[in-house]
């Protein structure tokens, strides 16, 4: 008993939290794929989802409840086991990486010290979800699927993790606490640091979390649905879920190492102390509009949702705007954190969606180009930029932003011979097999 | 059926490489891109193609046996089902067909409201070509924008014939409908309108990097190799062969119009994509002049309520959007033909397709499947 109660106070917030991620998430996540496909009709001249609810605003629980009611099918000659385990294990490993996740100072699960190094190695274990899926159907097209994904998988990982490096090396922690901290205490994100590592985390964080234009895969003009064309209803939900929380969390990351975490932006500078309204403002306006709309619907029980919507919205805004108040200005961090985190997730996920619904997808031996000839060389020569940069500081003296400013450049230009390169050997293996042909 | 066998037995696909542990893929007939019921046969080394065969007919419907069983006039509508994205040329082909064996000709007005409306049916199956080949290489919104513009020519045929697909616009010596007021006006405005929007297409894809490594050397066909396969249309264009029927053997009211045949170099998918969005700039560019001066008089040239064509035999070719699309009509002096034979641009092209996929990746298979833009309706007919 006393083991149990022992266990209970050290624990017992982390569990309560675990609980909210495990409960939340699929919800989230369903509103993810609510966002992400109206932001497409959006840019293709549609409206979208509009009618399950207001505007679809209840489109993800219908989709999730006929997910679940679907007939549950395995194939005749799937490895039964392993095919039930796939995708479970997907999103295990999706899940899993939120306990290091801070959205906010307050709400943190485990303040590892090796934080980011965790976050990585399980969302990388999300792979075996899929190559195992992709074997287990026993089917051409998910096996080629799982091939590609796993392929694909170790040739961006490695610049992935380059490019986090790059981070790292200015931050000198791996616990997603401090690497927050030390941001806030220099006064700058660090995307304004180290642009290229940004820039390599973003595209390889796109192909890892095999989203177009690397969504190989899953290419559904080619693979029909790659590894998961054997999958329906409920099991296929846990993939899709499991790509939806990845996404989720390489925005976490990115946020955290980038782009400040949970700070305001210039939070180090007093007199943009206003923006702290920026916060209830926003949701404010969303309250407002959600308002504005009711009237707009048809049919008493739209109104009726769209009400519940908006007083969603206002019951948000309600403690943004209090930790304002002097009295309650040891929470306004927290809270006012946890929305800047989310908003800039989300903005990070925003960017997932325009590249998709801009580009075409990429084929399996450019993709593979682009990681290896351009990428890993890149984020190489990036770190080894800051590293020569932090020894001018430290050793030499040398000003900081002199230094970054030096190395900059220098990658850059690498950079740039790194494309020159690149471009005269495919004119050179196309000079070749003209001769050839 | 024996023509498929022997196209099996004389392709090496069927025998087993030495040494090599190959995969055979079967693609279709059910797959979101063979644009219909295409089954390919894919021999795979890796994700290499080795070889290919395509195996049809899953929507045969007999049409060209059908035509005996029934009169010139009522095998009309039945033409528009062939190629079901450009019946309106279709349709062309055939009256023409029989109007040579008529020795009838339509009336001028006729002829012209014809060219207008057969290539605005160009930029229809053009537009939608675009948008499915896009799709099919990852690029998931020009198709929506595609689609909007084609939708602006449906409605047109809608207004001016009632059906928006399968119009069945032409009878055999003219049009049976006036063109309806305002006409011209909505034709003038969807040209206006349009000149931006392939622009607009152009942007999203023809400087993009991707696109252009997706489509780039990819599928080549080399002028000589066109011919010999019998590929026309796009294809042949972009092989570097000039050769339109438009020009070459004038029919409707082409020989009135200046304008362009756009041609490549490479033989590329790439190319065929510059030259698909060049000839629906071309085709605006006819509608634009044509419709400055439609001729008055009748629409209906005289050819009788019961068409009995003197015992005899024609060929009529006219381009249609996927290629040349040729009707061999024998008469036997009865009122209906005593055969029907239909050359479909989609058949002939996509016997390219083993020669293009060789050697390249399964990705680049659905990307050369749409760029010979075939319709399964003609293919098997």
């Amino acid at each position: 008993m006393q083991a149990v109660i022992e266990f209970l106070k050290t624990y017992a917030w982390p569990l309560v939290d675990a609980l909210i991620i495990v409960a939340v998430f699929p919800l989230l996540a369903g509103y993810v794929v609510l966002l992400e496909r109206k932001v497409m009709a959006d840019m293709q001249a549609r409206l979208g989802p509009m009618r399950v609810g207001p505007h679809g605003l209840l489109q993800p629980l219908a989709d999730a409840l006929k997910l679940m009611i679907k007939e549950d099918i395995i194939p005749e000659s799937a490895d039964r086991a392993i095919f039930w385990l796939a995708p479970v294990l997907s999103v295990f490993a999706g899940m899993l990486s939120f306990a290091a996740i801070p959205v906010g100072p307050g709400f943190l699960i485990s303040d590892m010290n090796v934080g980011l190094l965790f976050i990585f190695a399980v969302s990388s274990m999300g792979i075996f979800g899929i190559v195992l899926g992709g074997w287990a159907s026993n089917s051409h097209y998910s096996l080629l699927g799982a091939l590609r994904s796993a392929a694909q998988l170790v040739s961006y990982e490695v610049a992935v993790g380059m490019a986090l490096v790059s981070g790292l090396l200015l931050a000198g922690s791996l616990s997603m606490k401090d690497i927050v901290e030390y941001q806030a205490q220099h006064g700058i994100w660090l995307v304004f640091v180290v642009p290229i590592g940004f820039v390599i985390y973003l595209i390889g964080s796109v192909a890892e979390t095999n989203r177009a234009p690397f969504d190989l895969p899953e290419a559904e003009s080619e693979l029909v649905a790659g590894y998961m064309t054997e999958y329906s209803g409920f099991r296929w939900a846990l993939y899709f879920l499991a790509e939806y929380s990845n996404m989720v969390v390489v925005g976490s990351v990115a946020t955290t190492l980038f782009l400040g975490g949970w700070l305001r932006p210039f939070s180090g500078t007093p007199w943009l102390n206003f923006l702290d309204f920026v916060p209830p403002l926003a949701m404010l306006g969303v309250t407002g509009y959600c308002f504005y709309r009711i009237p707009k619907q048809t049919g008493g029980d739209q109104k009726f949702i769209m009400a519940i919507f908006a007083g969603i919205c206002f019951l948000i805004t309600l403690p943004l705007a209090a930790v304002l108040a002097p009295a309650l200005a040891a929470w306004k961090v927290p809270v006012h954190g946890a929305f800047w985190f989310i908003a800039k997730v989300m903005g990070y996920v925003y960017v997932f969606l325009w590249v998709r619904f801009t580009f075409p997808r990429y084929r399996f031996d450019q993709l593979m180009r682009v990681g290896w000839h351009y990428l890993i060389p890149l984020s190489i020569v990036n770190v080894m930029g800051v590293a020569v940069a932090i020894v001018l500081r430290r050793q030499a003296g040398w000003n900081p932003v002199v230094s970054i400013g030096v190395t900059l450049v220098a990658t850059i230009l690498a950079a740039l011979w790194l494309v020159r390169a690149g471009e005269r050997r495919e004119q050179q293996s196309a000079r070749e097999s003209e001769a050839a042909g | 059926m024996d023509e498929t066998q022997k196209t099996a037995e004389t392709l090496p696909v069927e025998q087993p490489l030495p040494g090599a542990d190959e995969i055979m893929l079967n693609m279709g007939p059910q797959h979101p891109s063979t644009h219909g019921v295409l089954r390919v046969k894919l021999k795979l080394d890796g994700e290499r193609i080795e070889g290919s065969e395509c195996v049809i007919g899953y929507l045969h419907r007999g049409v060209e046996k059908i035509a005996e069983h029934r009169s010139y006039q009522q095998f009309a509508p039945y033409v528009d089902r062939m190629d079901y994205v450009a019946a309106v040329s279709n349709g062309l082909g055939y009256c023409e067909a029989v109007e040579k064996l008529l020795g009838a000709e339509a009336p001028p007005r006729a002829k012209v409201v014809r060219t207008i409306l057969t290539e605005l049916q160009r930029i229809a199956s053009h537009l939608l070509w675009l948008g499915t080949h896009a799709l099919d290489i990852g690029a998931l919104t020009p198709v929506f924008y595609c689609l909007r513009e084609r939708e602006e020519i449906l409605k047109i045929f809608e207004k001016y014939c009632g059906a928006r697909l399968t119009t069945h616009a032409f009878r055999i010596g003219g049009l049976q409908y006036e063109t309806y007021d305002g006409f011209e006006r909505d034709v003038k405005r969807f040209c206006d309108d349009f000149a931006t929007k392939v622009d607009e297409y152009e942007q999203l894809l023809t400087g993009n990097r991707i696109w252009v490594g997706r489509t780039k050397g990819i599928g080549i066909l080399t002028g000589e190799q066109a011919i010999a396969l019998g590929v026309t249309g796009p294809p042949l264009r972009a092989s570097g062969v000039k050769w339109d029927l438009r020009k070459a053997q004038p029919y409707a009211a082409y020989d009135q119009y200046q304008f362009d045949i756009p041609t490549g170099q490479n033989g590329d998918t790439y190319d065929r994509y510059l030259v698909r969005m060049e000839e629906m700039r071309q085709s605006r560019r006819i509608c634009l002049q044509a419709i400055e001066n439609i001729p008055t008089g009748p629409i209906m040239a005289k050819v009788g309520k019961v068409l009995k064509p003197p015992p005899g035999e024609v060929y009529h070719a006219i381009e249609a959007p996927k290629g040349e699309i040729g009707y061999y009509v024998i008469s036997d002096g009865t009122v209906q033909p005593y055969r029907v034979r239909v050359r479909p641009p989609s058949f002939i092209n996509l016997q390219a397709f083993d020669t293009m996929a060789r050697g390249h990746l399964v990705a680049d298979v659905v990307a050369i499947i749409g760029t010979l833009d075939i319709v399964l309706g003609e293919v098997d007919r």
